[in-house]
């Protein structure tokens, strides 16, 4: 157990220092900051100046080089825009991205885990085809039209719920959070539905294909055999064997939704991360951009290890033991 | 006599497909007495299975049971709700199956589902039922049990997945049990072990037992009685003395030459020739004529009823003459 963890962090390392220079190196591609930063009337002696504080007239590799040595030390950069730490300001997001998420996913589990078995349990029924049917249109229509679409209907149609941005919230251990006002969970609603309509029809679709498959094995015949209720059958012997990959899905969506609900949050105007990363792309703040991406790269990191440390729980034949060990 | 606890008559139970239905088990009559242990043995194919699983009416689509009478203890099952049949299996009718690597479920522990069998049937706490489900373990043979119930079922080998399997269907005293193939995919001198369990078992507890098998050696060891089955039919039946001493139907006889143990070494191994014909592809009359060395003209014109003498019966226009084989 201890080698894997070990094993594990030293990968993860590796994966971060990959994915720095990658960013850094493409961030350095997009363009020059300067002419975005710099009001036009400035002086040229000015300008200079300000390229030389920003660090930006030394070659690539040694801005590369500068920005590792800060962050070892655990500073990804200040903001060129806002003039704070580029980690101060993403995490200030944080709160309001990952309640929506926690949201979306809770939903998308809480639907999508029922309507699956519902369907891999009678494959041939008429509302098991319609089910799998709407999961087709749940992957597929476009996240910022079907985010359009909700707000048409809810807020503009019918006018029941707020068309952007947070509501009202409350501090809890100085954490914002809108779960808590009725105002807040108003503003949660549409974003939250939006995105869990993907993930629910993703759940839909494994939960349904592994009850099907796991209806068919000798271990159900055998239960029936035992005399064992349909509703234990369902609810243990079958829901225990497919909760693994359900757990792999989800938490890998888990992580590239908290990372990246980019589109989301820019339609309904959602205080969070993903709109931050966009502004900042567009504002060429790189050290915010830089810092998102490492962020990012660490949470997912983070939730895959969390994953395999819940499959051993899961499943008793997974054993966590590294490949040295 | 004591009445039957399981009397079957005319059972059929046919697969559907596209192009039409295929008798699997086709007209089966089959007495098991109290406490007596019944082979029922046949080649693969030849609906022994499908039988064991039509008798707690277990058969999914495309199969389905289409006539025939089951009759426990005087109930009959066929007429018998879904709710009353989940009561009876593990319950008075207890079944081991064919291949225990696949048949307990992976990611619960063996105290789980032994404790489920008992739980699903009786009133009981958990604690009891561990309990009970330890005691059954130490009577299979399983050595520190309480131990083993909080393990799962890779910790566990072949043999010892199949002792739980018989751990567990004797956990409520059923009066059946219906084995399928229990020790095929063992080795064996684990097989001889768990023949040797389950014969002292039934006798101790006065279940009966119904052997499923293609093995005539086992069927030897263990039964009191035989049935053989070819074709989904029982084509022979009688006590192990009368039909594996003296057969009369030719395909007992070409089973019991086929066994290995019949053959001098060095010698070639015997077989019937041809094959078991497909479900879709029975001849008429006597499903064993292409095979059979003894086959009269009436044999393809009319599928021969079954003859009784004294206990023994057999289907066959022109049965081997009494007396030992030679």
């Amino acid at each position: 157990m201890i080698a894997y963890v070990l094993q594990r962090l030293i990968q993860s390392i590796l994966v971060l220092l990959a994915v720095s220079i990658v960013v850094f190196l493409a961030v350095y591609g997009i363009g020059d900051p300067i002419e975005l930063l710099v009001p036009p009337q400035v002086s040229a002696a000015e300008r200079a100046a300000m390229i030389r504080r920003l660090g930006l007239d030394l070659p690539v590799v040694q801005q590369y080089l500068m920005f590792l040595g800060n962050a070892l030390k655990g500073d990804l950069g200040r903001s060129f825009v806002h003039g704070v730490p580029a980690v101060e300001l993403i995490l200030a997001r944080l709160p309001a991205t990952f309640e929506l998420v926690l949201l979306a996913m809770s939903v998308a589990a809480a639907v999508g885990v029922p309507l699956g078995l519902l369907a891999g349990l009678n494959p041939e029924s008429r509302s098991s085809r319609a089910i799998m049917a709407g999961t087709v249109l749940g992957f597929s229509l476009p996240s910022f039209w079907k985010g359009m679409m909700l707000v048409l209907l809810f807020s503009v149609a019918l006018g029941w719920l707020p068309t952007a941005g947070r509501g009202e919230t409350v501090s809890v251990l100085g954490i914002q959070t809108s779960l808590l006002t009725l105002d807040g969970l108003k503003h949660l609603i549409l974003p939250a539905l939006n995105l869990a309509i993907p993930n629910m029809a993703l759940m839909i679709r494994l939960v349904a294909a592994g009850t099907s498959e796991a209806m068919s094995q000798d271990y159900v015949k055998y239960a029936r055999a035992k005399g064992v209720r349909r509703k234990r059958i369902v609810g243990r012997h079958v829901l225990r064997n497919i909760l693994v990959p359900v757990v792999t899905v989800a938490g890998m969506e888990f992580g590239s939704l908290v990372a990246f609900s980019t589109i989301t949050e820019t339609v309904f105007a959602w205080p969070g991360m993903g709109k931050l990363l966009i502004d900042s792309i567009y504002q060429l703040d790189r050290p915010v951009v830089v810092a998102y991406v490492l962020l990012a790269t660490f949470l997912f990191v983070a939730v895959n290890f969390l994953v395999d440390i819940l499959y051993a729980a899961l499943d008793p034949r997974v054993k966590l033991i590294g490949e040295m060990a | 006599m004591t009445s039957p606890l399981l009397e079957v008559s005319g059972l059929r139970t046919v697969f559907h497909d596209l192009r039409g239905s295929w008798p699997a088990v086709n007209g089966v009559d089959l007495v098991v007495q109290p406490g007596e242990i019944v082979g029922l043995v046949g080649e693969s194919g030849s609906g022994k299975s499908v039988t064991g699983f039509s008798l707690v009416q277990l058969i999914d689509p495309p199969g389905e049971i289409v006539s025939g009478d089951v009759k426990f203890k005087g109930e009959d099952l066929r007429q018998a709700s879904e709710e009353r049949m989940r009561r009876l299996r593990g319950d008075r009718i207890a079944m081991i199956f064919q291949d225990p690597l696949m048949t307990l479920n992976p990611v619960l522990s063996i105290g789980e589902q032994m404790c489920e069998a008992i739980l699903e049937h009786r009133v009981m706490s958990r604690k009891n039922a561990m309990r009970e489900a330890a005691q059954a373990l130490s009577r299979v043979g399983i050595s520190s049990p309480e131990a083993r119930l909080e393990q799962f079922p890779h910790e566990f080998s072949g043999g010892m997945r199949q002792r739980v399997a018989i751990a567990t269907a004797l956990l409520n005293s059923p009066d059946l049990i219906i084995a399928d193939e229990p020790t095929t995919a063992l080795d064996v001198t684990i097989q001889s072990q768990i023949l040797f369990e389950v014969q002292k078992l039934s006798r101790e507890t006065g279940t009966a037992v119904l052997w499923i098998t293609h093995d005539l050696a086992v069927v030897a060891e263990l039964a009191d009685r035989v049935a053989v089955m070819y074709a989904g039919r029982i084509i022979e039946t009688g006590t192990v003395d009368d039909v594996l001493d003296r057969p009369r139907h030719p395909y007992t006889l070409g089973l019991l030459g086929s066994s290995a143990s019949t053959v001098n070494p060095g010698e070639r191994l015997r077989q019937i020739s041809g094959a078991a014909p497909s479900i879709d592809a029975r001849p008429s009359g006597c499903p064993f004529r292409p095979r059979c060395e003894r086959a009269l003209p009436v044999c393809a014109e009319i599928d021969p009823a079954p003859e009784h003498d004294r206990g023994h019966s057999y289907c066959c226009h022109n049965p081997i003459p009494e007396g030992p084989v030679p």
